[in-house]
């Protein structure tokens, strides 16, 4: 239990930056595709300030993403041991195939920019974008897998790969990936428009604002809303293949056709017959999975009830992620009507929501995290080995608590600091025209003639 | 040539290339303090490294993947058996990747993360070589693959003469690099670092010889019985009067630099080849107990599926980044640093 808070610990604190890594990477691509273009310094000092709020976030993603890999061998060995042979390769794959790729040119975007042609410069932007996106493919094949597992085989009691393309490609995978990349350029689209806005809020920077917020309006609104379509999509493979998950998602109990589905309610759990109050609409969980109230949806009586999630938990996490996406809907939809009718700088309080709205696509993406990880309790590697089977026998309690609390007192002024010096860098903005100008004139001068590349 | 052991010598290869490449920004992390007199040469110091020390972290993000999907059950046994220790590394090392990325954003915690930098170098620069000082000596070992000792055991003499022995290479690596990257006062205190952090190297290399031979008899048998072992040691002992004259010299920065990166290869060939084939062997619990490459290893398709992607990937790897360190070649100046 301890390894497990731990571990939820640690990957919900790495999930919070990872999204605005991915978010930001993407924005970092726009701006040097439109500065490699124009070639004018205002389009650089845009692209740069982005780089500094990528870099600065990516940093965290990276740190604390090799807690994870580390975790799994030093918390969870038994699991380690179990699943190593299916598990691992794309852990390995991440670290040959797409890590290298990110923080090697991530070294180019941070110190090249003298050093490389505009062209290399700009392919570096692409391949760090194209390293992030990678990455999480491999990321998410490991998790998929523990979902939906597929192509292997038990030997010896483990987990032996029978089939690459099965495995990565399981049941799972697909929507998965789509639905948190997705969700991922939401956040980030979400964090730039929050910091534009406050830029046109104390009228500054307003051309770069201006600029900046249309691009993460447009991409943000596409993104939220194609992601009901995706998370639909996401949800009719979790009722195939994880029934009980998704039983647990609206708190079923009877196996029945004409299965209600909530919009919002509270669970109580009467010894695993749950009983909830709230707002419903009578056989949509039905029509939604099947077209027609006569579908009939697995209840959570289809399993024993030590196989069984923890309802309340898995319940309110699903239904607060899918609230949050359907208010950023109607959140890019008004901004971005308002501002084709010219009114959106006039509307301060419009302004002041998309500010506010900065840490609420991370709360659903972690909401969306927690229902699909709870949601698979209690089982590690669905309907194979049980979580509490797959802790490392040798690591005492006494351990975990002395490196949990190290880990949130670590972590802790990791995050204060991170947030001091994304709003230092958002508060001093872009740099200005003219001043970057000036700066570099007065480096380049020392410079030996002949000397340089 | 079996998968198992094309894995055994990907994993020694890239571990490897992490301690050389990682080796020299942790050194040149744990000098810090000492080496960089002012503002400017502490600039100098992290801009040296800034462009590429996350793509040299990397290789123990791919070493411990790897290790994780080849050898799943070493991998396991070790992350959970040094339990304290691995999580001490990973403190180290997020601290110092952040410190890396925020000191020149924070001007009022300057002194916070030049700490952090320092300690997040030295940490895992001694604690990386006290477990490789585990793995060559032995540890004892249940029937499930467990370590069965306690965290004090790890500390032995031996495997704290193989950390501190680990510490001075990668000092002296960051010293020779240093050496290369930088000018003027701070460049012939490098020099001056260099000389005599490279004397303590060999004096210690020598005394950790000695003490495996006279208390790991398996590994210095394995070396000494083996014509690969005998090739690593020839190649160290040239290395060590190469580089040695290197070392003493001025301007011979690249030379050195490279000859202690020869000087890893051969220890690190050494103990490879002194642990194959087991990768940690059992003491004080019967011999079987011990991971060897066939035992601890992972299901074959995972083997060949994995040597698709090295293939794939460590050329391309090696590719670009020797492109990288092309680019930022030369010596680094305070106004190279971060914009």
């Amino acid at each position: 239990m301890l390894s497990r808070i731990q571990f939820a610990f640690t990957v919900g604190y790495h999930f919070i930056f990872v999204p605005i890594s991915i978010g930001l990477a993407l924005m970092v691509v726009f701006s040097e595709r439109r500065y490699f273009k124009s070639n004018i310094p205002a389009d650089k000092a845009a692209s740069n300030f982005w780089i500094k709020l990528f870099t600065t976030t990516f940093a965290i993603g990276v740190a604390t993403g090799l807690t994870m890999e580390f975790a799994f061998g030093a918390n969870w060995a038994d699991y380690s041991r179990y699943v190593g042979s299916i598990f691992g390769a794309p852990l390995a794959a991440e670290g040959l195939l797409a890590f290298f790729l990110e923080s090697t040119f991530l070294g180019v975007l941070l110190f090249g920019r003298k050093k490389v042609s505009r062209g290399v410069y700009y392919a570096s932007a692409w391949l760090v974008m194209i390293g992030t996106l990678l990455s999480a493919v491999w990321i998410l094949i490991a998790n998929s897998w523990q979902q939906t597992p597929a192509g292997y085989k038990i030997e010896d009691g483990r987990a032996i790969l029978t089939s690459f393309w099965a495995a990565a490609f399981n049941p799972s995978f697909a929507p998965r990936y789509v639905h948190t990349i997705v969700a991922c350029v939401i956040a980030g689209c979400f964090v730039v428009a929050s910091i534009c806005a406050w830029y046109l809020l104390k009228k500054r920077h307003l051309h770069f604002a201006r600029q900046a917020l249309v691009t993460a309006l447009v991409v943000g609104l596409l993104a939220s809303a194609a992601m009901p379509f995706i998370g639909h999509w996401h949800a009719l493979e979790v009722a195939k293949f994880q029934p009980v998950k998704m039983a647990a998602f609206e708190s079923l109990y009877d196996t029945k056709a004409s299965a209600p589905l909530y919009l919002f309610g509270w669970v109580r759990d009467h010894n695993g017959d749950p009983e909830v109050t709230g707002l419903k609409i009578p056989g949509g969980l039905s029509l939604m999975l099947g077209l027609s109230t006569s579908h009939v949806v697995t209840g959570l009586d289809s399993v024993k009830p030590q196989d069984r999630p923890p309802l309340q938990l898995v319940f309110q996490s699903y239904h607060l992620m899918i609230a949050l996406s359907f208010l950023f809907i109607g959140v890019m939809l008004l901004a971005l009507i308002m501002h084709f009718l010219k009114r959106l700088e006039k509307a301060r309080w419009l302004l002041w929501l998309l500010v506010a709205c900065f840490p609420l696509p991370l709360i659903a993406i972690n909401m969306g995290w927690a229902a699909t990880e709870v949601g698979r309790q209690p089982w590690i590697v669905q309907g194979l080995l049980r979580t509490s089977d797959g802790v490392s026998p040798v690591v005492s309690a006494g351990e975990i608590w002395a490196t949990l609390g190290l880990f949130g007192l670590i972590y802790l002024i990791l995050f204060i600091a991170w947030l001091r010096i994304f709003l230092g860098i958002i508060r001093k903005g872009p740099d200005d025209v003219v001043e970057m100008l000036e700066a570099e004139r007065a480096s380049a001068q020392p410079a030996p003639a002949g000397a340089g590349r | 040539m079996t998968l198992e052991n094309i894995w055994f010598f990907l994993v020694a290869f890239l571990l490897t290339g992490y301690v050389i490449l990682d080796g020299f920004d942790l050194g040149a992390g744990v000098l810090y303090p000492f080496i960089a007199r002012n503002e400017d040469e502490k600039r100098v110091v992290r801009a040296s490294i800034g462009p590429i020390w996350d793509g040299n972290e990397v290789w123990l993000v791919a070493g411990a993947g790897a290790v994780f999907a080849a050898f799943p059950m070493v991998y396991a046994m070790t992350f959970s058996g040094f339990y304290l220790a691995i999580m001490l590394v990973l403190f180290g090392l997020i601290l110092r990747a952040v410190s890396l990325e925020f000191r020149h954003r924070d001007k009022s915690w300057s002194k916070v993360w030049d700490g952090a930098f320092f300690l997040g170098s030295l940490v895992p620069s001694i604690l990386v070589g006290c477990a490789l000082g585990n793995v060559i000596r032995g540890v004892p070992m249940n029937a499930n693959g467990d370590y069965t000792g306690t965290f004090l055991q790890l500390l032995n003499p031996y495997s704290l003469l193989v950390a501190v022995t680990g510490l001075f290479l990668i000092v002296t690596h960051g010293a020779a690099w240093l050496a290369l990257k930088s000018e003027g006062a701070m460049h012939a205190r490098a020099v001056q670092y260099r000389k005599i952090t490279f004397w303590v190297c060999a004096v210690l290399a020598i005394a950790t010889s000695v003490a495996t031979i006279a208390t790991v008899s398996r590994a210095s048998d394995n070396v000494l019985g083996r014509p690969l072992g005998w090739c690593f040691l020839v190649v160290l002992l040239l290395s060590l009067l190469y580089t040695i004259r290197q070392m003493m010299k001025e301007g011979a920065e690249l030379r050195s630099f490279l000859g202690s990166a020869v000087t890893i290869v051969a220890l690190a060939g050494i103990a490879a080849v002194g642990n194959y084939p087991e990768i940690v062997p059992a003491r004080g619990t019967p011999p079987e107990t011990s991971l060897t490459v066939t035992n601890s290893a992972s299901g074959h398709l995972t083997l060949q599926v994995m040597l698709i992607v090295a293939i794939i990937g460590c050329p391309l790897v090696l590719l670009y980044t020797a492109y990288v360190y092309w680019v930022f070649r030369g010596k680094t100046k305070a106004a190279d640093a971060e914009y």
